[in-house]
């Protein structure tokens, strides 16, 4: 799909928990072809000390309402700005940008982990990946109970399993310390995961020693989104690849981790 | 109706508008958001002869009304610029101009003759000017004797428009520009980037991976503003303005200090289809002041 800048409008924010917000932003033009990883660039409007926009990953698309659904962490300025946006705002964004995802084989049995507001694509690649829901294993992880956003709409589309730090929901520790994880990785054809660098990279190392397929979605800090700044790049095997357009979702083995 | 035409040398440009290097990739990046066919120009991503990987990650970061960058001219390099860019770009219907970098003067040189070659491409950007590199870059365009030889030798490889970039990172920009344009610049540009810094408190860090990078956006224009006016009155070529311009009225006031023509770099990033916003801004100031010609505006400053 073609790229655009897009006047949306914010038709709902609804508070998660403490610091994760749900945005349903509505486009004026019809749109398809929206893929888990991919994401788009939002202005933050009237704040002097922001400057560019600020990347977020497509939690869901609805292409018969035209709306697109974020999860909204707040980890600085420009994302608790976003939250505070109110119902009937206009939301200017650029979107879709980035590279998805490779969907999964009809036969695969997959492993898809998030962590913190990487749950959002995993769960948008959940609903997508086609596969019987038997065949699609969900991991979570946050930092405890209250951290993790509920899932409910998402149930039906595979397995779930959470972990805590604190082990207030799940099993106690990070999602590289649970059971599925530990004992039952070699069951999966292919591994998927976005979330914090040190539990992507954790998990991509043990993906490459079981020799199990694995992609991971990046998040470096970038101006543009769309491959002309040239400054998010990820020093890869074959060079410095642009996170916003040769990724944000790159296989581990292109990596050099 | 307005006539937005202007002419760089003896380069007719269909209106004063060009995208700024590296800020545009090679023109396809973003086509999807505007017809590239209406750009005055498009100047493509910083050349170099041979292939550049750049800087190593992070190369930006937000600076108040601004950013900084550090990327180091990350390019594949001249040959794959001639083989696999420009046959897609070369009828694209407006101007494309190659921003070309060196180490040393025999790069540049040779990277001239190479771009010399090619007819769709009518004019260079000679960039003495980046900050993010090790090896030449801004330290040519920091005193007059190395900014005179190294437009001098390039002036001989070269036939075409030869436009030299400036950088502001000198005591007398002025003077930096009566030096080129006495070895025969048919044009200049300016400003490149200002060397600027961010630093981590927390960390007692460096935000970027050199230390150092090249500030741009809003945070520079005034700068950039009074550096085009001093160069405007300084020399006989035109001057080609930049430096945070965001909109139609910014561009405007650059053109009233002197500059012929402007780019717009940065705001690319916000924005992508803001160049061509600010073509019909252009139009609608000249509509509104009774301007037939938007050379009218060039120069006309009223102190």
């Amino acid at each position: 799909m073609k790229k655009t800048v897009t006047n949306f409008l914010l038709i709902e924010n609804k508070q998660l928990n403490k610091d994760n917000f749900q945005l349903l932003l509505h486009s004026p033009h019809p749109f398809t072809d929206i893929f888990p990883g991919q994401f788009i660039n939002v202005e933050i409007k009237d704040a002097s000390d922001i400057f560019l926009r600020r990347p977020f990953s497509i939690l869901d698309a609805d292409y018969d309402q035209q709306t697109i659904k974020l999860l909204v962490k707040i980890l600085g300025r420009g994302s608790k700005k976003l939250t505070e946006e109110i119902t009937g705002q206009t939301i200017n964004a650029i979107f879709p940008l980035g590279k998805s995802f490779t969907l999964p084989d009809k036969s695969d049995r997959v492993l898809l982990i998030g962590g913190g507001s990487g749950v959002a694509p995993m769960l948008f690649l959940a609903k997508l990946c086609g596969l019987d829901p038997s065949n699609v294993n969900v991991l979570i992880g946050a930092r405890s109970a209250s951290d993790h956003i509920d899932v409910t709409e998402y149930l039906n589309y595979g397995n779930y399993y959470f972990t805590t730090e604190d082990g207030s929901l799940g099993e106690k520790g990070y999602v590289t310390n649970h059971s599925i994880f530990i004992t039952h990785l070699d069951q999966f054809d292919k591994i998927y995961c976005c979330g914090p660098d040190l539990m992507m990279k954790a998990i991509g190392r043990k993906a490459v020693e079981k020799n199990i397929f694995c992609e991971v979605s990046l998040e470096n800090m970038m101006a543009c989104g769309f491959g002309v700044c040239l400054c998010c790049v990820e020093d890869t095997k074959t060079g410095h690849k642009c996170v916003c357009t040769d990724g944000p979702v790159f296989n581990v083995n292109d990596l050099k981790w | 109706m307005v006539n937005l035409e202007i002419k760089i040398h003896d380069l007719v440009i269909k209106n004063p508008v060009l995208t700024a290097s590296g800020t545009c990739g090679f023109g396809e990046e973003i086509a999807d958001f505007m017809d590239l066919s209406l750009l005055g120009g498009l100047v493509v991503k910083g050349t170099t002869l041979k292939h550049r990987e750049g800087n190593a990650y992070p190369r930006m970061a937000e600076t108040p009304s601004g950013m900084l960058n550090a990327v180091g001219l990350q390019n594949k390099g001249v040959d794959n610029f001639i083989s696999n860019i420009y046959p897609q770009i070369k009828d694209l219907n407006t101007h494309i101009i190659v921003n070309v970098n060196g180490s040393t003067i025999d790069e540049y040189v040779a990277l001239t003759e190479r771009l010399n070659e090619l007819d769709k491409i009518p004019a260079i950007e000679l960039n003495i000017s980046c900050p993010n590199v090790k090896e030449g870059g801004m330290a040519f365009g920091i005193s007059c004797a190395s900014a005179e030889a190294v437009v001098k030798a390039v002036r001989k490889a070269y036939s075409k428009t030869l436009i030299v970039k400036l950088s502001p990172n000198v005591t007398n920009i002025a003077e930096i520009a009566k030096a080129v344009e006495g070895q025969g610049a048919d044009s200049v540009s300016l400003i490149n980037t200002l060397l600027a810094m961010a630093v981590n408190a927390e960390t007692r860090k460096p935000v970027l991976s050199t230390i150092t990078g090249g500030l741009s956006g809003p945070a520079i224009k005034p700068i950039a503003l009074r550096m085009v006016w001093q160069v405007y009155n300084a020399v006989k070529i035109p001057v080609i303005g930049m430096g945070g311009i965001m909109n139609a009225t910014d561009a405007v006031e650059f053109m009233i200090a002197g500059a012929s023509a402007v780019e717009v770099g940065t705001a690319i990033f916000i924005d992508p289809t803001i160049p061509v916003q600010i073509i019909d801004g252009i139009a609608s100031y000249m509509e509104r002041h009774k301007i037939q010609s938007v050379n009218e505006i060039i120069g006309s400053l009223q102190c």
